[in-house]
Formats: structure tokens, C-alpha cells, sequence
């Protein structure tokens, strides 16, 4: 059993060792990958008939600039988010926990089409996950 | 008879508009021996499928365990809803390999997830259940020293994923306690003639998740040791997991179950494959 738990640690110790990465935003390609990203999102929302409804009144052009300023800013990029706060921008639409499953489900499949590195599109989530208290059920 | 019911549920609810499905792959689980989602042997605080808010899901699976003196192989099926409510139905039977004849052992399972979000909130998942396990082959355990042919587990799970959190993977960590008077998770019966008392035991899991389908694992289950004839020893595992998709997941590993009514050391496979609606 020792040596188990011996190969388990290893196996997870791996890449420990690496030298100082680059910032969550360059690894998200910079801006045109940030841009990538959203439109990709955009897309994928447009054919997602779980959650598509939600945007029906949404000024499009404004949400998409307003969500590459938010991973702009959020991933350490030179942008200042200009939109409302989460809970502001999310109220009255009652998003469930479905609908937020099925949006982070959306942003997985969109970042692993531009082959996004898994760090950084876990590094991505871990920054937006917190952002559910605020999202949904308001 | 059980098997039967259940085909005719999973039919059921295959025609149901909300099984959407919504939850991110993986977060499921995979379904422990005794039916729920979980690791391979304790059962998580997560709810089985990838039923999400006001959405039904169901799962069935079937498991092999192989160690040196005995198998245990575990068919059984789980429904779910508004990743809220798990129902689970097993049916375990354990050949004495060495031996001879085998024991059976049903479990009926009911989870209920209380508070928290796997993914999404500070707060781990946290999740209450119970086992309602009934013996079908009691002569054996009876005559080796167990009180009772049926028992009732109850558990409390914390289940949380924290991402980013090892060479940029995202971890899994599961806390779950126990109290139970299982002998051998009931395969043994319930209880003894000196100890019918409920004991707490500690049931943890920890897994790195690789990408989104495939994750390694370490898993510990304390047990009881009330009956006098042999010894009980803690279970262990280690595993990988791949989540083949939202449909089929297939688990491999290996256990370490200790010592088992007398037969020292036993190790060896534990093998599962899921399909999930």
C-alpha cells in the first residue's frame, strides 16, 4: 500500500517544479485570445437553447465588450471593467444553478477548442466559481 | 423483482424533458459499492447523474471487487433530482471464494444535499444519507457471531473541489462520517452478542482531476470491529476515474480491504463501470 501512496504523491507533485509562469491573461492569449474567448462564449450561448432565453432583451454588442473587460481585468490584463456589479447585472433574471452550469459547461468546451492550457482555464474558473452567490437566484 | 421496478422507472424517466443534464462532467462521481455517489468505497456528499436544478437524472452500475479469498460484485441504480435528492437500490453478492458459497446483501440509499456547492461556493457541498441494508444469506454471519440480518448507516459527507489548487489541477476532497453497526459493511451482518452500539467512523477521499475526464485518486474507510471471531480492519484504495462522457464513466483501481473473517491481506482489483442519463 506505502508504494502506492508513494506513486499517487509523485504523480501529483509532477510540474511543481517549473519555472515562474507567464500572467493568467497571457496564457489566455492576450487580448485577441480574451476576445476568442468571449465570442466563442457569445456563440455557444446563441445555440444553447437551456439558457439562450436569458439574453433575449440583451444589448449584445455592449455584453460582449463588458465580459472581455471582465476577463481582461479578472485574469490580470491592462483593461478596468466598466459594467455594473454582478448581483446589479443579474437581477430579476432568476438564473438557477442549471443555467450557471450550463454557461461554465459552455466556457469549458469554448477554451478547450482554443486549446487554453487546463491550468489556466482552472485558474480562469476559479476566479468566475465565487462569482455564483452574486449571479444566480436574484 | 427490484431490477424489474427500476428498468421500468429509468424508462420513466427517459422520457422526461428535464433531464437536461446540465452539470459539468466528473461531478457526479463515480457510485461507491453500496450504491451512492461517491468514490469507489465512501460515499460523497455529491448527488449521482448530472441532474441539475429542477432536473431528473438516474445512473446504474455495476462494480467487481477481487481480492484474494473473495469477490464482491455490486449491480445497482440511483435516480436523482434538482441535484437535491439521490434514491439509490444495490444488491452486493459476496463469493467466498475460497471457501465456497456466497452472501448477498441489498442496500437501499436515500442522500439529501443540504447546503453548499461543489464547485461554487466556499462552503463545501455537505450532504445527509442513510443505508437501509438487508442480509439475504444471514446462516453464515449468524453463525460466525452477528446480532442482526439488516442496519441502518447514517452519514454526514462534506464534498468540495478546489480549483487551480495542484500544478494548476483542480482537487477533490471528501469528508464523510458515519455511524454504523456493519460488520464487513454488513456482508457480515450487524452487530454482535457483546456490541450493538452505533459506531462513528471516518471516511475520507482525495482526488486530483487531471483534465475534465480523467482523474487519480486516494480513498480510506474506517470500520468497526465488533465481531469476536476475526478481526476487522480499515479499508483503502487508490483509483483513476475516466469520464468517458456525461454518458459512461469507468473506474479502476486497487484496494486493500485488510483482513476479512480471518483471511489476512486481502488486496487486489476494483473495477466499475456508470452510465448515467
Amino acid at each position: 500500500m506505502r508504494q502506492f501512496i508513494s506513486v499517487f504523491l509523485v504523480v501529483m507533485l509532477i510540474g511543481c517544479s517549473q519555472a515562474p509562469k507567464p500572467t493568467l491573461y497571457q496564457q489566455l492569449g492576450g487580448e485577441p485570445g480574451i476576445a476568442a474567448i468571449t465570442d466563442g462564449l457569445l456563440l455557444a450561448i446563441e445555440q444553447d437553447e437551456r439558457i439562450v432565453h436569458h439574453f433575449a432583451d440583451t444589448d449584445i454588442e455592449r455584453f460582449r465588450r463588458l465580459l472581455a473587460e471582465q476577463l481582461c481585468q479578472l485574469s490580470g490584463g491592462p483593461c478596468e471593467y466598466t459594467g455594473g456589479t454582478m448581483q446589479q447585472s443579474h437581477t430579476g433574471f432568476n438564473i438557477t444553478l442549471a443555467d450557471y452550469d450550463a454557461l461554465v459547461e459552455n466556457l469549458i468546451n469554448v477554451m478547450q477548442q482554443q486549446n487554453i492550457a487546463i491550468s489556466a482555464q482552472n485558474a480562469l474558473l476559479a476566479l468566475l466559481a465565487p462569482m455564483y452567490k452574486d449571479i444566480t437566484y436574484r | 423483482m427490484l431490477m424489474r421496478r427500476l428498468f421500468i422507472t429509468l424508462c420513466v424517466l427517459g422520457s422526461f424533458n428535464s433531464m437536461a443534464n446540465s452539470r459539468i462532467i466528473a461531478t457526479g462521481g463515480a457510485t461507491s459499492i453500496e450504491g451512492s455517489a461517491g468514490g469507489g468505497i465512501v460515499p460523497w456528499a455529491v448527488i449521482n447523474s448530472y441532474a441539475s436544478s429542477d432536473e431528473w437524472g438516474a445512473t446504474a452500475f455495476v462494480s467487481q471487487v477481487g481480492v484474494n479469498d473473495f469477490t464482491l460484485k455490486v449491480l445497482g441504480a440511483s435516480a436523482s433530482y434538482d441535484n437535491r435528492w439521490e434514491w439509490s437500490i444495490a444488491r452486493q453478492t459476496f463469493k467466498l471464494d475460497s471457501i465456497g458459497g456466497e452472501l448477498r446483501q441489498d442496500i437501499v440509499g436515500v442522500k439529501y444535499h443540504v447546503a453548499g456547492e461543489l464547485l461554487y461556493t466556499t462552503l463545501p457541498q455537505l450532504s445527509v444519507g442513510l443505508h437501509y441494508k438487508k442480509h439475504r444469506d444471514f446462516a453464515l454471519p449468524q453463525a460466525v457471531g452477528a446480532r442482526d440480518d439488516s442496519g441502518v448507516d447514517l452519514y454526514f459527507a462534506a464534498s468540495k473541489v478546489l480549483f487551480d489548487h495542484l500544478a494548476g489541477r483542480n482537487v477533490l476532497l471528501n469528508g464523510t462520517l458515519r455511524a454504523t453497526k456493519a460488520n464487513q459493511t454488513g456482508l457480515l451482518g450487524f452487530g454482535s452478542a457483546s456490541d450493538n452500539d452505533y459506531h462513528l467512523v471516518f471516511e475520507g477521499s482525495a482526488a486530483v482531476l487531471l483534465n475534465y475526464n480523467v482523474a487519480i485518486g486516494i480513498e480510506f474507510k474506517q470500520k468497526p470491529d465488533a465481531l469476536d471471531f476475526a478481526t476487522e480492519q480499515h479499508w483503502r484504495d487508490v483509483f483513476v476515474a475516466w469520464f468517458i462522457n456525461k454518458q459512461v464513466s469507468v473506474v479502476a483501481g486497487y484496494a486493500d480491504l485488510g483482513s476479512i473473517a480471518g483471511f489476512t491481506e486481502q488486496q487486489g482489483y476494483y473495477l466499475s463501470i456508470e452510465g448515467a442519463w
